[in-house]
């Protein structure tokens, strides 16, 4: 099993990001987010690690793609404007296909909004913030456990696909106190790395296995170019050619979408299925009194952790049929990607933009105002 | 001991290179390269150790030719990344080609961190007081009265010394010369290595195409002769200060971190 303790989602959050290996930590101090850093400042060195606080968190992205480069697993974390700021990076960690994890504690916004307030407005940021076609990881906890479970499943996935994952939670989660294992039983993945000490022509193929090739890393002997410019398959500029920049897009997009289903199985997801006409969906800090809404009122829930990529297939398999309440902490970000994938008609939203989530009592009016 | 041929280290399927006839960019790039082959050759350099970074500008296009491993970043943000690259793996030599755009002004900020940090890095800076690749828009080390895409009327503002920069944020090497230098720049790139800590060498050289053409310097010549003699290795009333501006010794930063996890992980001070 492992050790037990008694810990703040944050804290849980560091806790999981050690055990899967992150030995790299630059960050930039933002409530509600702050906890992870600090505690991180106090464990890495413990395990060899380094933390460093940086002048910003454009900085701070910045020097978490470059450890990632020299071989390390390396981690952020923020809250909505330090995340706005990274959206530069976000869009360089994707092209230039670097593993890193950016932990987003979510807080009310838009701009300082409310720092100690929850919030679940960035969803969209998340997948839309930076320029261009993308695709990325975001998994949304709903307890402290999965804060630490969570976390290293964003370190795997990213070093799986070579993404940027974002632990994508909130204050709610962040701040709260719970009991937790801390698992000796941790399964890490490591990014696959190509032969040392060879020279590699062509570091970003058109079509790898997987559409993710082997990450050369720096002081290896690859002697590789990277750019955040659309490249060809040496790594070399080719801004001019529209086939070779689709062809790259592309695959950057597809090596995500074609594993959507797979990352929402492999991380898992809550589907009480219950005779009732209506589907409550929630995810994060805001699930936690859906959940209790729907137990009470006996109708189906389901909550995922997987936000990104989305996956409308398993969307219409599972709430096909049913009436469904979208319930966030926004004024509907998640809703769109549902409405997308179900008969429009029957999607409803209880969106509130920030500050906590919905009571119980709350969820359970609005559900009886749609079955009434 | 294998010879390396500087032609070893250029990257010639990528020939021809961007560059304007005429660039600065050029001596630079062309001082750089001799300068790493003959540290490879003496063995002072491991070429599978050392790493260039840069930002977004003409300047910033260079590591791309080099044939070493290379991170071609955003706009003003190389010294960012060089940090994570330095303090993650403290065995590379982490070399950065910046511009002044780039270096001074959306990255101003990582610029005097990095020195404050003293962190471990050889910055060449193709100061050539214009945005270049953007078409000649006016950049922090534009001159007074000068004129750009976007000073029409000539310069209002003020222009930053770099290395009064950088020193005043804590650099511990700093070195200024033009590209009408290039033995004096090769030798500055070489001390540079040398040295732990922050390295900064502001390389004036010239833009023909942005900045020469509309400042009454069209020829790339012209523009040499002109870095020759506005400069002087002395102080001298109306001219620009090149050399060693200073030269001194502070520990550098991935010292210290490393120092600091040995400390906690042993419970004993480091040396
Ligand atoms: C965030 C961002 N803002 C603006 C630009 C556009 N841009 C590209 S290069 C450049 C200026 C380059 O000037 P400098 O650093 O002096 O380099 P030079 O081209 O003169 O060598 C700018 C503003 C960009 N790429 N990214
Ligand atoms: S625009 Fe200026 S700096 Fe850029 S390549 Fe041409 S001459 Fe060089």
């Amino acid at each position: 099993m492992g050790k037990v303790d008694f810990l703040q989602g944050n804290e849980a959050c560091a806790e999981g990001a050690i055990a899967a290996g992150c030995r790299f930590f630059a960050g930039y101090p933002i409530t509600p987010s702050t906890e992870i850093a600090e505690r991180m400042s106090a464990r890495l060195p413990e395990v060899g690690g380094v933390y460093v606080q940086m002048e910003d968190e454009i900085a701070s992205l910045a020097a978490v793609i470059g450890a990632s480069w020299a071989g390390v697993k390396a981690m952020t974390a923020t809250a909505g404007p330090g995340f706005s700021l990274m959206q530069e990076h976000m869009g360089y960690a994707v092209m230039a296909e670097t593993p890193c994890v950016i932990v987003n504690v979510q807080r009310g916004g838009p701009s300082t909004g409310q720092p100690t307030k929850a919030s679940q407005s960035d969803v969209m940021q998340a997948r839309w913030g930076s320029h261009g076609d993308y695709e990325i990881v975001a998994l949304s906890p709903s307890t402290v456990q999965e804060m630490y479970d969570l976390t290293i499943e964003c370190f795997n996935w990213s070093e799986r696909l070579r993404v940027p994952a974002v632990l994508l939670t909130d204050e709610v989660v962040g701040h709260m106190r719970e009991r937790v294992v801390l698992r000796d039983d941790v399964e890490t993945v490591e990014r696959e790395l190509p032969p040392e000490g060879e020279e590699i022509e062509k570091p970003f193929p058109m079509e790898p296995d997987d559409l993710v090739p082997p990450m050369p890393v720096f002081g290896r002997g690859h002697r590789v170019h990277v750019t955040g410019l659309t490249h060809d398959e040496r790594g070399y500029p080719a801004t001019d050619d529209p086939e070779v920049h689709r062809k790259l897009v592309m695959r950057l997009c597809n090596k995500v979408r074609k594993r959507a289903r797979e990352i929402h199985e492999e991380v898992g997801y809550d589907f009480e299925e219950r005779e009732s006409d209506v589907a409550l969906v929630a995810y994060g800090g805001c699930a936690r009194t859906v959940i209790e809404a729907a137990e009470e009122l006996g109708v189906t829930v389901f909550r995922p952790k997987v936000v990104h990529p989305f996956d409308p297939d398993m969307i219409r398999d599972l709430l096909d049929g049913y009436e469904v309440l979208v319930v966030e902490m926004n004024l509907g970000q998640y809703v769109e990607m549902v409405e997308r994938a179900l008969d429009r008609e029957c999607v409803h939203l209880l969106g509130y933009p920030g500050g906590y989530p919905p009571t119980p009592e709350r969820v359970i009016r609005e559900v009886k105002k749609l079955s009434g | 001991m294998t010879v390396v041929d500087w032609k070893e280290l250029v990257r010639w399927d990528r020939m021809p290179h961007i560059l304007c006839p005429g660039c600065g960019n050029g001596t630079i790039l062309n001082a750089l390269v001799r300068v790493l082959a003959e540290k490879f050759e003496e063995g002072e350099l491991d070429p599978d150790k050392t790493v260039l970074v840069s930002g977004i500008g003409c300047s910033s296009r260079l590591p791309g030719y080099v044939k070493l491993d290379s991170l071609h970043t955003t706009h003003g943000r190389p010294l960012a990344f060089a940090t994570g690259i330095k303090l993650a793996n403290p065995d590379l030599e982490v070399i950065v080609i910046t511009g002044d755009g780039d270096a001074a002004a959306i990255g101003g900020n990582h610029l005097i961190h990095a020195a404050r940090r003293n962190l471990d890095v050889t910055v060449i800076c193709a100061n050539n007081y214009i945005y270049g690749m953007t078409g000649g828009q006016v950049s922090p080390t534009t001159p007074r009265g000068a004129k750009s895409t976007t000073t029409p009327y000539g310069n209002p503002e003020p222009p930053f010394d770099l290395c009064e920069l950088v020193m005043g944020a804590g650099a511990p090497h700093v070195e200024r010369w033009t590209t009408a230098h290039p033995a004096q720049l090769k030798a500055a790139i070489a001390r540079a290595l040398e040295r732990e800590g922050f390295s900064f060498i502001d390389v004036l050289c010239q833009c023909p195409t942005n900045y020469g053409r509309r400042n009454d310097m069209r020829d790339p010549r012209e523009m040499v002769e002109w870095l020759r003699e506005n400069t002087s290795t002395r102080e001298e009333e109306g001219k620009i200060r090149i050399g060693i501006l200073r030269d001194e010794e502070r520990e550098p930063f991935h010292k210290r971190m490393y120092d600091m996890i040995e400390e906690v992980r042993t419970g004993e001070e480091g040396d």
